[in-house]
């Protein structure tokens, strides 16, 4: 495996994606995040030089919406999926910055 | 002696469009609903959800471009901004990052002695707004309101051309007078519509080489904004003359404490990870469009100024004044319209309305009296059903109450009283009253007229005409 992924590196992409490894899994995730950055390295062997970066795979533009006000009032239906609801609200645990 | 030191200064606006929509979904923008009465699947980032943009949330920011100068970026797409916090529910921001709509414009600002400086922008970006969060002391908890999420922003980058609080003060107002003319925002700093992130360093005076920024967030007035940068100023000066290094940071500035406080700690990583935002599709603006839009702008203020002088033969100062904020321009053509008195109105914007601004320091856009009520008093005046300086004593309740002047002036009986016979035998009284001033007047002190005007004023409380007054005084000393 030519991409080795770091214990500071496994350790900081947990941090930013809120999920908390046990030791276990840390080697699993390196394991598997090298293999997937070793099947990407393929992509460098191809020339794109003067190929324009792709950012959307269909050839589509300009989908718009006017600016008209179509959806009403649906509060109810919103905090069925919330997992606990307080004055209407969605309640989450304190959160002050 | 001291080292002297520079304050170097680049903002970033936040301005909330006055779309009718949000940016990705057909939900009500207005502000103030019930808590979660303006949501939907998309603006609360339920999965399996997909946004379509507002094509007014482009053409706005186009808008906006245009007025300040910027290019057109004619292949613009959308990025995804990763992070947590509950006011965000997708867990990422829609926004613009390598291909913002408006790039490499500027405004010009006057400085404080009088001259001009342009202020450059970097970008112009469009992005959506986060919910909101109450924080329950009772329960300890967070209470998220989506209502806000998913509303239109641009966001306007300057360049770190400010060197003062003034200067910083000079490109807001000219921002949002030129964003309110356009009608893309009301730009409200209390209510939030606009806000302003002040990057401030210092460096030594001569120096080539920027100072550490820091960021300061919680600034809803231009008191603050002036206040927060002083502060900051200080806070580095302090840091570096203690041989101390100033921190990049994001700082939230306390107004009351009149003190800021570094708002993330270090383990708090910012690492948006941003990548093309694959649920929406590029745009492509071509030329067609961005001059039809140009063409729609409406009227800003420097043709506005021109327009005044020209059509209503009013002053350059007065036009400069009247025109500084679209309410006032608003309100005095709408009342023109109405009157058809040009210099009456600009005279009751000119002066009153702006004493009386100063006195409850208020900002224009916080008047609330209608058109039709300013020109019912100045037809009121004109008529001679009321004298000025009770005209002036009603215009207050219209500024603070919008009274309509003709139903207050019948109820409250403030009509000049136009029998000639009853306010003669009154001042009849008066001069009997006051021999002493009599004798003056007849002995030459014409000044002494003044005098007997003002009794027959007070005896009439108010409700007569001075010139008639004058008049029939005149008449009846000179007669004796």
């Amino acid at each position: 495996m030519a991409n080795i992924i770091s214990d500071e590196t496994i350790e900081y992409v947990g941090i930013l994606a809120k999920l908390e490894l046990s030791e276990d899994e840390k080697e699993q995730a390196k394991k598997d995040m090298g293999s997937m950055l070793d099947y990407i390295d393929k992509l460098n062997e191809l020339d794109t030089s003067g190929v324009e970066p792709m950012s959307h795979v269909f050839p589509v533009h300009n989908v718009f919406r006017e600016d008209v006000v179509v959806n009403g009032d649906i509060h109810e239906q919103m905090l069925a999926n919330a997992p606990k609801e307080k004055d209407d609200s969605f309640m989450v645990p304190k959160t002050v910055e | 002696m001291g080292k002297q030191y520079e304050t170097v200064i680049g903002l970033e606006v936040h301005v909330e469009l006055a779309t009718k929509t949000k940016i990705f979904c057909s939900c009500s923008t207005e502000f103030g609903g019930a808590p979660n009465s303006h949501t939907c699947p998309v603006c609360t980032g339920m999965p399996g959800s997909l946004p379509v943009l507002n094509k007014k949330v482009v053409e706005y920011a186009i808008g906006v471009g245009l007025a300040t100068n910027c290019d057109i970026t004619q292949y613009c797409k959308f990025d995804r901004k990763n992070y947590f916090y509950p006011d965000n529910p997708q867990n990422y921001q829609i926004s613009q990052l390598y291909l913002p709509i408006c790039r490499n414009g500027g405004v010009e600002i006057e400085t404080a002695d009088g001259g001009k400086k342009v202020i450059g922008i970097h970008e112009i970006h469009m992005e959506e707004d986060a919910g909101k969060l109450i924080h329950d002391e009772w329960e300890d908890c967070s209470l998220v309101d989506f209502n806000r999420s998913g509303v239109p922003l641009i966001e306007i980058v300057s360049e770190p051309d400010m060197r003062s609080a003034d200067e910083v003060i000079a490109y807001l107002e000219k921002l949002r007078m030129i964003i309110q003319y356009l009608g893309a925002s009301d730009c409200k700093l209390q209510e939030g519509s606009m806000r302003a992130d002040v990057n401030l360093s210092v460096r030594e005076v001569g120096a080539e080489a920027f100072g550490t920024r820091t960021e300061m967030k919680n600034l809803n007035s231009f008191k603050a904004i002036a206040r927060a940068i002083e502060g900051e100023r200080e806070r580095q000066i302090d840091l570096i003359e203690e041989g101390k290094k100033v921190v990049q940071e994001t700082r939230r500035w306390d107004d009351t404490k009149g003190m800021s406080y570094a708002m993330r700690s270090k383990e708090d990583a910012q690492d948006y990870r941003y990548f093309p935002e694959p649920d929406l599709v590029p745009i492509i603006i071509s030329d067609e469009w961005i001059e039809e839009i140009r063409s729609r702008q409406p009227e800003l203020r420097t043709e506005k100024l021109e327009r005044y002088k020209k059509e209503y033969d009013i002053p350059q100062y007065d036009a400069e004044i009247i025109t500084s904020h679209k309410k006032m321009a608003d309100i005095f053509e709408a009342t023109v319209e109405i009157c058809k008195k040009p210099k009456e109105v600009s005279n009751w914007l000119m002066v009153e309305t702006m004493r009386l601004l100063k006195e409850k320091d208020m900002e224009p856009d916080q008047l609330g009296f209608t058109p039709a009520n300013l020109a019912k008093l100045i037809g009121l005046i004109d008529q001679g059903v009321i004298n000025r300086t009770i005209g002036k004593e009603i215009f207050e309740k219209i500024f603070d109450e919008d009274i309509d002047p003709e139903v207050y002036v019948e109820d409250n009986g403030l009509k000049i009283e136009s029998d000639d016979g009853a306010l003669k035998g009154i001042i009849e009284g008066i001069v009997a009253a006051n021999p002493q001033s009599v004798s003056d007047y007849k002995a030459g002190k014409k000044k002494a007229i003044g005098f007997l005007v003002g009794q027959t004023m007070k005896a009439m409380k108010g409700k007569a005409d001075p010139g008639t007054v004058n008049k029939i005084l005149t008449e009846i000393l000179d007669a004796e």
